[in-house]
């Protein structure tokens, strides 16, 4: 995986790609748990970011960069929300299982 | 540069390790931390693309901000853990198998196409300043992309506010709306002690 004595661009793909993985599969198991639903969120988003920062280096191009930051901005912003409705959430059910919120189902 | 390489391998093994422990983690405590430990590897990794400013942003607003408000959370809710881990391992194998698929097809794509093997660029130069060359690109070409991401904080932090402010009932607090609505004749109403003059 090396040329030139420095990991390649598909190296950094590649991990980005595993840990994007590795975030759906905790979407997958954590069907109980909104918490580490959440926490599995973040780390899709450290993927994507992982991602654009190894192609602003090795395209020499700062933009990625920029968008990382907004990327960081918009989580930060989801993260208060969802632990604010999770909280909302738990105050009324006590409860942060998935399968609880089925107020609106049919 | 082959001490870039071992870094890249240890840093990327420590941050998928932590990973996989932050959603097998029994005790979300546990994975909150372990959230932690892979924020801060992933900084590290930012810091070795030579993206000091977004490395430390990571470690400032992630671990300093963000997990502190999951922690917060998480000790706050009284959950009840062995319900929670229920159904775990019904859904393990399809989530794997959906996962190491989707790696699989990926790392093929990477692998076979020239984008995953642009030579890396030289190393670093020692004066390079990453923080100004972004501040720059920030506050010129980025100047109302910058100003939404700072409206959209906002929107979150009016709407964590609007979501879990609660009024209790009987608690004594006051109304501001009603003290200053208030007028002289209502409080203080003047009385003939002596009756009609006779």
């Amino acid at each position: 995986m090396m040329m030139g004595g420095q990991p390649t661009l598909a190296a950094y793909l590649i991990l980005g790609a595993i840990l994007f993985s590795i975030g759906v599969v905790g979407i997958f198991l954590n069907r109980k748990n909104v918490i580490i639903l959440l926490m599995a969120i973040e780390l899709l988003l450290l993927a994507v970011n992982i991602n654009l920062v190894a192609f602003s280096r090795y395209l020499g191009n700062l933009e990625g960069q920029v968008f990382v930051f907004f990327i960081l901005t918009v989580a930060a912003a989801e993260a208060a929300i969802g632990l604010a409705i999770l909280v909302v959430y738990f105050r009324n059910r006590r409860s942060i299982n998935v399968e609880d919120i089925d107020e609106l189902r049919g | 540069m082959i001490i870039t390489t071992i870094l890249f391998y240890l840093f990327s093994a420590i941050l998928l390790g932590s990973a996989t422990a932050v959603i097998t983690a029994r005790n979300p405590v546990y994975a909150s931390l372990f959230l932690v430990l892979a924020f801060f590897n992933a900084a590290a990794l930012f810091i070795l693309l030579g993206a000091e400013f977004l490395g430390l942003i990571l470690i400032l607003v992630y671990v300093g901000a963000v997990m502190v408000l999951f922690l917060f959370v998480v000790m706050m809710l009284d959950i009840n853990l062995t319900r929670l881990k229920e159904g775990f391992l019904s859904y393990l194998p399809l989530g794997l198998a959906i996962a190491i698929l989707g790696v699989l097809e990926l790392a093929v794509v990477f692998w076979t196409s020239p984008l995953g093997h642009i030579p890396a660029p030289g190393p670093i130069p020692a004066n390079a300043d990453n923080t100004r060359a972004l501040g720059v690109l920030l506050y010129t070409h980025y100047l109302y992309p910058f100003e939404i991401a700072a409206v959209i904080l906002l929107v979150a932090i009016i709407a964590a506010i609007a979501l879990t402010l609660r009024r209790r009932q009987g608690t004594k607090t006051q109304s501001i709306a009603a003290q200053m609505a208030v007028r002289a004749k209502d409080r203080i109403s003047l009385v003939n002690l002596r009756g009609p003059e006779q």
